[in-house]
């Protein structure tokens, strides 16, 4: 208690100071997650480029078993200082609580690039290994398990009617996996499976964007490409919708097509 | 490069503009309204970026000239340069297309 009073006179002494960080630390190891939280982010308001802030941040989240946030913040952790090992090891723990060995081995290898002398790094290598074989509890966050796709999907019935609903429109779950429309190229190759695959990792992408930058969600993302123009929106918070036109069409033009086929996309789904 | 930034922060309703190395998502240069995290606003208009590319490059609609994230409160706006995109943070009621011209224009300038 000494240490967290020392700590707190000498951040009211200098409130622009990195000592929040320790008292921040010494809070949050004593249990007092409320303070502690509020000390994290009075210092982030002070250094928002400060990726020991970020991690501080997550590792009081991830004690508040808030762990969509804490994943956030050590994922901005992670883009301000690429080798931030605290920031890494969080992101690997994380994804080893939600199952993604592949993932949490991942970080943990690229903190170990950085840090091989980290006796920490061995440990957490072979509680996941051992997590392999026997998990020792089941993740409190897991992903829902996808849902299986339906026999009776009749994937041309999703834009039925509307220009192009079979070589210029698709629709997609969050794991990429395709629900309807199709896509093709300019010379008339199939590309659908190959651009879903692509679009999983948009949406996210565009999501964290948004909320990171305080823009709130986001409706949708419009881009002229050389030789055409596309446009996402996601007609529900898990699908994605991508509407794909030759260069000649605008994109405004092309923005109120994609919303008669959110419009239409979103009905077929709630009937499914 | 200041200059070109200037005449992008000149459009009512731009709350910044900045340059990004698309490489690794750092800041060359910017010029953004208080509150606006700068480095983060760049590590995130690059992966986005290169996302986007990739999945524009399946389709078969070439590479991206310009584009646009739509937000409830606010939009980002990108045109990715030679090596560079060039990035603007905007209300949500900014005029798109004269912010998309200036954009334009900064990356020829670039060149």
């Amino acid at each position: 208690m000494d240490e967290i009073r020392a700590l707190s006179a000498q951040l009211a002494q200098d409130p622009q100071s990195l000592v929040f960080l320790r008292l921040g630390e010494a809070l949050r190891r004593k249990g007092q997650l409320e303070q502690a939280l509020r000390v994290a982010v009075n210092g982030l308001e002070r250094h928002p480029h400060l990726a020991d802030a970020h991690d501080l941040y997550a590792r009081i989240l991830t004690d508040k078993h808030d762990y969509e946030r804490a994943f956030d913040e050590w994922d901005m952790a992670v883009r301000i200082a690429p080798h931030h090992t605290g920031a890494l090891k969080g992101l690997a723990f994380l994804y080893f609580k939600v199952g993604d060995i592949e993932q949490a081995e991942a970080h943990l290898a690229a903190a170990k690039r950085v840090e091989p002398d980290d006796p920490t790094l061995d440990q957490a290598f072979d509680m996941i290994r051992g997590g392999v074989k026997a998990p020792p509890s089941p993740p409190p966050q897991s992903p829902p398990p996808a849902p299986p796709q339906s026999p009776t999907l009749d994937e041309a019935r999703v834009f039925a009617g509307l220009e192009g609903a079979d070589e210029g429109l698709l629709l997609v779950d969050g794991a990429g996996r395709v629900l309807g429309g199709a896509l093709r190229d300019r010379a008339g190759a199939d590309v659908t499976d190959s651009v879903a695959a692509y679009l999983a990792g948009v949406s996210q992408e565009a999501a964290r964007t948004a909320k990171l930058l305080g823009l709130g969600a986001w409706n949708g993302l419009s881009s002229e490409g050389e030789h055409g123009n596309v446009h996402l929106a996601h007609p529900t918070p898990q699908a994605l919708l991508l509407v794909v036109r030759e260069r000649g069409m605008p994109l405004g033009r092309l923005a109120i097509l994609a919303q008669r086929a959110t419009i239409m996309a979103r009905r077929w789904l709630e009937r499914q | 490069m200041n200059k070109a930034l200037d005449m992008i922060t000149r459009v009512r309703g731009v709350r910044g503009a900045m340059l990004v190395s698309a490489e690794d998502g750092l800041v060359v240069a910017e010029q953004l309204m208080e509150g606006i995290k700068g480095p983060a606003v760049a590590a995130l208009a690059a992966s986005l970026a290169g996302r986007l590319r990739r999945a524009m490059d399946a389709a078969g609609t070439g590479a991206a000239v310009f584009w646009h994230l739509q937000a409830e409160q606010g939009a980002l706006l990108v045109v990715p340069g030679t090596g560079l995109l060039v990035v603007a943070v905007a209300e949500p009621d900014v005029n798109i297309g004269l912010v998309r011209l200036e954009l334009l224009r900064a990356a020829e300038a670039m060149v």
